[in-house]
């Protein structure tokens, strides 16, 4: 600890301090529900209540989905590769309002309906099959423990080598913090602390860009300077046309453009708002900042190229370039960014993981109307909080493993039974299971074996070969039952 | 909705909120599809002739200035526009007896 940087320590301190004010915040509306029964808790602790409002839905939205991956690993492939990754990762443009346009109102409507609280109890409702809940619960449980993980270690890491504290230090500091405020508070405090974290990244990612224009001598010099070191930095190209094709990078559109519709922590927040105002706002805000922040960070990263000329692996051109360009305290606020973008995402998965196991699994297996509710659901917080926080000081090899997967195997898990659910009314639990089987399974054979089919990234055929099945299966099966399509369909 | 019924629910009364839902669903993968039309018409269409022919605007080169930073303001315009001009309040919670006040 002796050589730790505490003029940058501080100022994240302080942000820390914010944190935490807004978890015990929204502790008294949690406490105040723990004496409700089973569901009553639960639709504050998961759902808040469905009170969000447009911006804080906005916000939670673009946070969640922002991950350690567009402020670190994402610019750091830009670093590279130039604007060709920058072009790709502008793939997500959609992401502000295709979600929330195609789950929509109808998804809201549902949710009230069938009172679900995750997106699983749709699934429940929907197809009636326990073990078909029970296969998705314990993959979110197993996925997301192993995506939040992979997180922790990737913000300890920046901690660490920003404030120069031992690792465990930067880990324990950071990932008891976030876990410490999800638990107490549910999802009023995971909603909240994404507001402010989203508020946080906008104002350190418009602070890093100009910073870095302007250090770089303007954009004209940048791009000069960056092709002269290689034309390919600023072709769709690449540097490397074969690694950045184009069916390949069009392809992302499917995997980070359109399919995280099926992101189990993105569709939990279409229940969750109060009203069309809500949403409509949430749209416009969403898709402002979610496209300012993609952009702008991943343009930071490929301007580094020309500003921080010789780092070690491109993960670091964010931390390089802030201390760089700043001075230490500045440094603090700015590194926030980055870190309020990891703390945001990994507290939703958290949430939903607890969502998993109280509300899908342990309510199926066991009888979950007393008033145990809120006990067991802050004893499996905690006991979930605790094998990531031990899993990120040496993770396992298991969990590197489901972390690749992770992404993939939730979207093909998701995709189609909730959209095919929703809309379709011929979609039955025959046709689902179909659809989740071929999906992870073909994702795995064709990741192994060829993992370019058709020159496009792995998970289109994949998604593709799963809606098959789905529809397939389901007109070779029964229809679903006619409560059902009443329950969902019905006034 | 005027859909074709079996004679198994012809009791049966669709949400008549539904019909809208579908319609701005039906809107969001529109705009998304155009969205995705217009980033590779101009990220491929201008960007793929040889780096020494190509144009810029503001130092960014003219593919990426369009489909990128021109992508992402003009249709965060167009994602407003469709939520003021097309897209309809309602209630979300279950639909009372008393319809009038339904989907609209």
């Amino acid at each position: 600890m002796a050589g730790a940087r505490f003029d940058v320590l501080l100022p994240l301190l302080f942000y820390f301090v914010a944190v935490y004010i807004l978890g015990f915040y929204s502790m008294k509306y949690v406490s105040q529900a723990s004496r409700r029964e089973g569901k009553g808790f639960l639709t504050e602790y998961l759902v808040g209540d469905r009170k969000m409002g447009g911006f804080v839905l906005a916000m939670t939205l673009v946070a969640t989905y922002l991950s350690a991956g567009s402020f670190i690993g994402g610019p750091g492939t830009a670093y590279s590769m130039g604007l060709s990754w920058v072009f790709l990762a502008m793939a997500q443009m959609p992401t502000g309002y295709f979600t929330l346009a195609v789950l929509g109102k109808k998804f809201a409507i549902v949710a009230r309906k069938i009172n679900a609280v995750t997106v699983s109890d749709f699934l429940k409702e929907r197809y009636e099959n326990k073990t078909l809940v029970l296969l998705v619960s314990v993959s979110v449980v197993f996925f997301f423990i192993a995506a939040m993980t992979a997180q922790f270690v990737g913000a300890a890491r920046l901690l660490q080598g920003a404030v120069n504290v031992p690792y465990q230090v930067a880990l324990t500091m950071f990932a008891l913090t976030v876990i410490i405020y999800t638990i107490v508070g549910g999802f009023r405090a995971v909603v909240l602390t994404d507001t402010l974290q989203g508020v946080v990244m906008s104002i350190s990612t418009l602070v890093l860009i100009i910073a870095a224009i302007a250090a770089g001598g303007g954009v004209k010099n940048i791009v000069d300077s960056l092709s002269a070191l290689d034309p390919g930095l600023i072709s769709p190209y690449g540097p490397d046309p074969t690694f950045t094709s184009m069916a390949w990078v069009t392809s992302f559109w499917i995997l980070v453009g359109f399919a995280v519709v099926g992101l189990p922590q993105v569709a939990t927040r279409a229940m969750g708002y109060k009203d069309c105002r809500s949403l409509n706002r949430a749209i416009i805000y969403g898709t402002a900042v979610s496209n300012f922040l993609l952009l702008a960070m991943h343009l930071l990263g490929a301007f580094g190229r020309v500003l921080v000329a010789d780092i070690s692996t491109g993960d670091l051109v964010v931390p390089a370039v802030v201390t760089k360009l700043f001075p230490n305290w500045l440094a603090g606020v700015v590194l926030a960014g980055p870190l309020a973008a990891v703390m945001s995402t990994v507290d939703s998965q958290l949430l939903v993981a607890v969502g998993a196991i109280i509300n899908d699994i342990y309510a199926i297996l066991f009888d979950l109307s007393g008033k145990k509710t809120a006990r067991i659901t802050f004893i499996s917080s905690v006991a979930i909080g605790v094998i990531t926080f031990a899993a990120a000081f040496n993770p396992p090899e298991l969990m590197v493993w489901l972390n690749l997967y992770a992404n993939a195997g939730l979207i093909s898990t998701f995709l189609w039974p909730v959209i095919l659910g929703l809309y379709w009314k011929r979609a039955n639990t025959a046709g689902a299971f179909a659809s989740i089987i071929t999906g992870i399974g073909s994702y795995i054979f064709f990741n192994t074996y060829l993992p370019r089919p058709l020159g496009m990234h792995t998970i289109v055929v994949p998604l593709l070969i799963s809606l098959a099945a789905f529809a397939i299966v389901a007109y070779l099966t029964p229809k679903p039952p006619a409560r059902v399509i009443k329950k969902f369909w019905g006034i | 909705m005027k859909e074709k019924t079996t004679a198994e629910d012809v009791d049966f009364v669709e949400d008549p909120r539904y019909r809208q839902c579908n319609k701005e669903a039906l809107m969001g993968l529109g705009l998304g599809l155009l969205n995705l039309l217009w980033w590779f018409a101009w990220g491929y269409g201008a960007g793929s002739q040889s780096v020494q022919n190509y144009s810029y605007i503001l130092g960014f080169p003219l593919w990426f200035f369009m489909s990128c930073i021109v992508g992402a303001v003009l249709f965060t315009v167009l994602a407003a526009v469709m939520v003021k001009k097309y897209f309809q309040d309602m209630p979300l919670g279950p639909l009372d007896e008393k319809k009038q006040e339904g989907g609209r």
